[in-house]
C-alpha cells in the first residue's frame, strides 16, 4: 500500500486536524462575546449622532470578532492552566481538538481582520481603540497580570469594559464623559463578579497557580472588597442619570438594581468562612450577570424610545 | 522526515477527518462569501448608489 496509516503520520510529526467549525467558534469564548456584543450595541445606540445601520452592524461585528480573537489568544497562552481547572478543561486546546499554534494563527488573523475592516469601513479611531483593547487583554492581562497579581481582574477588567466605548466611538469618533460612565459601570462590576466565582472555585485557581484574591488575601478580605466594589458599582450605575445623560426613570431602575446587587454582596459578606456550598457567592455571581444586562437594557430601551419619539 | 510519508497517492484521511475538513471548508467559504457581500454593500453605502451608474 502506497499510503501510511494515520498513526504513522502522527509519529512523523504531521497532524491531521479533526477540529470542526464549532471548535473554532468555542475558541472565541461565545458567552463573553455575547456580553461584548450587547454592551457595544448599547454604546453605539445611546451615542449622540447617527450611523448608517449597516455600518453600525459592521462596527458591532468587528468589535465582536475582535473580542473573540482576544479569547482565542487567551486560550492559546493559557492552555497549560486551562487543562488543570475543571471550568476550562473541556476547552478545544486542553481537550486536544485544536493545537496551540492553530489557535494562535486563528487569533492573530481575526485580530488583524477585525481592526482593518473597522478602520476601512467605520473609522480609524474606533479601529485603533479596538486594537488597543485586543492587545490590552491578550498581552497585558493574559500574559502578565493574570499570573502575577491578585489585582489581575481589577486592572484586566478594563478590557471587558471598553466595548461600549468602542461602540460609542464608532459613531462619534471620540471619547466623552458619557462613554467613560458606561465604561465605569462594567469596570467596577467586574471584580465582585469574578471574586464571587473565585470564592467557590478557589481550589481550581489554587491548583492552577493563579493568584486570585481569595487564594492570596483570604476570604475575609475578598468579601470586604466584593461589598466595597458592589457599592461603587451601584453608584456608577446611577451616574448616567446624575450627569444628565439618562432620565430619572433610568436612575430609579439602576438605583433599585444596585440596591439588590449590594444586598447579594452583603449576603456573601455574611457567608461563613470555608463554606461547603457557597450558595450566597453562587447567587451573587448569577445576579451580577443579570444586573449588568438589565442596567444596559434600561439604557438601550430609553435611547430607542427617544429616537422613535424624535422621528 | 515529513517527505517520506508523502507518497504519490497522498495521505489517506479517516472518515472523521474528511467530515471535519469538509465542515471547515464550508465554514471558510461562508465567511469569505459573507465578506464579499459585506464589502459590496458597504461600498455602495459609502459611495452612494451613483457608483453603480458610471459610464462603461
Amino acid at each position: 500500500m502506497a499510503t501510511l496509516e494515520n498513526e504513522a503520520i502522527a509519529a512523523h510529526g504531521v497532524r491531521i486536524s479533526n477540529a470542526t467549525p464549532s471548535d473554532y467558534f468555542a475558541l472565541l469564548k461565545p458567552r463573553v462575546m455575547s456580553l461584548v456584543v450587547f454592551t457595544a450595541l448599547v454604546g453605539l445606540v445611546v451615542s449622540p449622532g447617527d450611523i448608517n445601520p449597516f455600518i453600525g452592524f459592521v462596527a458591532i461585528l468587528c468589535i465582536t470578532v475582535g473580542a473573540g480573537a482576544s479569547g482565542a489568544l487567551n486560550m492559546w497562552y493559557d492552555a497549560d492552566i486551562d487543562k488543570i481547572m475543571s471550568r476550562t478543561s473541556r476547552r478545544p486546546i486542553p481537550a486536544g481538538r485544536i493545537t496551540r499554534n492553530e489557535a494562535l494563527g486563528f487569533g492573530i488573523t481575526l485580530s488583524f481582520m477585525s481592526v482593518m475592516v473597522m478602520g476601512i469601513l467605520v473609522n480609524w479611531f474606533s479601529a485603533a481603540f479596538l486594537a488597543f483593547t485586543i492587545l490590552y487583554y491578550a498581552i497585558f492581562y493574559t500574559m502578565w497580570l493574570k499570573r502575577s497579581t491578585p489585582q489581575n481582574i481589577v486592572i484586566g477588567g478594563a478590557a471587558g469594559a471598553f466595548p461600549p466605548m468602542i461602540g460609542w466611538a464608532a459613531v462619534t469618533g471620540n471619547i466623552s464623559i458619557e462613554s467613560i460612565a458606561l465604561f465605569a459601570i462594567i469596570f467596577l462590576w467586574t471584580p465582585p463578579h469574578f471574586w464571587a466565582l473565585a470564592l467557590y472555585k478557589k481550589g481550581d485557581y489554587g491548583a492552577a497557580g493563579i493568584p486570585m484574591m481569595p487564594n492570596i488575601k483570604g476570604e475575609r478580605v475578598t468579601k470586604n472588597l466584593i461589598l466595597g466594589y458592589a457599592i461603587l458599582t451601584a453608584i456608577a450605575g446611577v451616574v448616567p442619570w446624575a450627569i444628565g445623560f439618562a432620565s430619572i426613570g433610568y436612575g430609579v431602575v439602576a438605583g433599585l438594581l444596585g440596591a439588590v446587587f449590594i444586598k447579594y454582596s452583603y449576603d456573601v459578606w455574611m457567608m461563613p468562612s470555608n463554606s461547603e456550598t457557597n450558595v450566597p457567592a453562587k447567587k451573587m455571581f448569577g445576579f451580577s450577570i443579570l444586573y449588568l444586562f438589565l442596567v444596559f437594557s434600561a439604557l438601550l430601551v430609553e435611547a430607542i424610545i427617544a429616537r422613535v419619539v424624535a422621528l | 522526515m515529513k517527505n517520506e510519508i508523502m507518497h504519490e497517492e497522498g495521505i489517506v484521511l479517516t472518515d472523521a477527518q474528511k467530515k471535519s475538513q469538509r465542515a471547515r471548508n464550508i465554514a471558510i467559504g461562508l465567511v469569505l462569501g459573507g465578506l464579499v457581500v459585506l464589502f459590496y454593500v458597504a461600498t455602495v453605502i459609502k459611495f452612494g448608489p451613483a457608483i453603480l451608474e458610471r459610464a462603461m
